[in-house]
């Protein structure tokens, strides 16, 4: 048993890193350990909407930017993502992604929709088109 | 010169993103409904809780726990290009519920998902929509084998405000959640248009 082990270092290697270890990357090393994003911080919600601005650096440009930060502007470049789709398709925390989010958006890579405030819900108008699209399903 | 729309905060271009929440105890077909009608297969987020965790968990003697981690399945429906309608499975434990509070700020309205054979279940997730009147749905999904109960049965059961609506379900078809999702939004509409009238009269 012990000659296997010494006989397969990488192996062993590998085991520590399993995924019930959690990820190797720990999300406060992500983002610097901040837990809310800048100054400019408003807290994103999960379906606000990110849409990739023109100051979005491309995938070959030499920046500052992590590689959290690239993988944020990559998917949100084929089309709009909300918060709660960019944070399963970077399978990041959405904590850690509102953080990543808040830099990106003060550098300008992004523009955040802001959600519907609960007093302005959507007007009839709306919500005809969303019953008439759900029955067109 | 101005359009016609320039009263209107969100105009045809801006992209409207509309938030529904499934609720409902464990194992109920939260997920299996949001897969059913969601258009992409149904993604999971994750939320890490530290900081907000202290406000509601009890920590005294357990100072060395950080984090937890709680699950969120959501689905999406696109309607058209610039509308979209998306699915939140809410955490089903009772101490998450902070976190459904921030899930349903802004929410057009949530599904609570309800099995005859334990409708207790649901309790808390009507409780807590009814009183910050969130316009919710009842959906009974129909397990294979449990007794059927009529809408009205389980409207009393519950002991649901008038109106609300009680739908019969099958989680796992695409048409009947369809057809839920569609009783929640009329529901929606006009609890909406009451509440607007109301603060005019």
């Amino acid at each position: 048993m012990n000659e296997e082990l010494r006989g397969a270092p990488r192996e062993l290697g590998s085991q520590w890193y399993d995924n019930e270890a959690g990820p190797l990357v720990r999300p406060y090393a992500m983002t610097g350990g901040r837990t809310k994003p800048g100054p400019t911080g408003v807290r994103f919600d999960l379906i606000a909407l990110v849409t990739l601005d023109a100051g979005a650096p491309g995938v070959d440009d030499d920046t500052a930017l992590g590689p959290e930060h690239r993988a944020l502007i990559e998917l949100c470049r084929p089309e709009t993502q909300s918060v709660a789709e960019l944070a399963a398709g970077a399978d990041l925390p959405v904590g850690v992604v509102r953080v990543l989010l808040g830099d990106l958006l003060e550098l300008g890579c992004v523009t955040v929709s802001r959600p519907v405030p609960p007093a302005q819900l959507p007007d009839e108008r709306i919500l005809r088109e969303v019953i008439e699209g759900l029955r067109a399903l | 010169m101005v359009s016609e729309h320039s009263d209107d905060p969100v105009g045809e271009t801006a992209a409207l993103a509309l938030k529904i929440l499934v609720a409902g105890g464990f194992g109920v077909g939260k997920t299996t409904l949001v897969g059913a009608v969601s258009e992409i297969r149904p993604l999971r987020t994750e939320e890490l809780l530290s900081e907000a965790g202290q406000l509601v968990d009890d920590t005294d003697g357990v100072d060395q726990k950080v984090t937890t981690t709680v699950a969120m399945d959501f689905g999406r429906i696109t309607i058209r290009s610039g509308l979209s309608l998306y699915l939140f499975g809410t955490p089903g434990q009772d101490r998450f519920w902070f976190l459904w509070d921030e899930l349903s700020q802004g929410a057009l309205g949530a599904v609570v998902l309800a099995d005859t054979r334990r409708l207790e279940d649901c309790f808390p997730a009507v409780d807590y929509f009814e009183h910050r009147h969130i316009p919710f749905v009842v959906a009974v999904n129909c397990f294979a084998g449990s007794r059927t109960y009529g809408a009205q049965d389980v409207s009393r059961a519950l002991d649901l405000d008038k109106g609300t609506p009680v739908v019969l379900c099958d989680a796992r078809d695409r048409d009947s959640g369809k057809e839920v999702l569609i009783r929640l939004v009329e529901y929606a509409g006009r609890m909406h248009t009451a509440r607007l009238l109301d603060s005019v009269g």
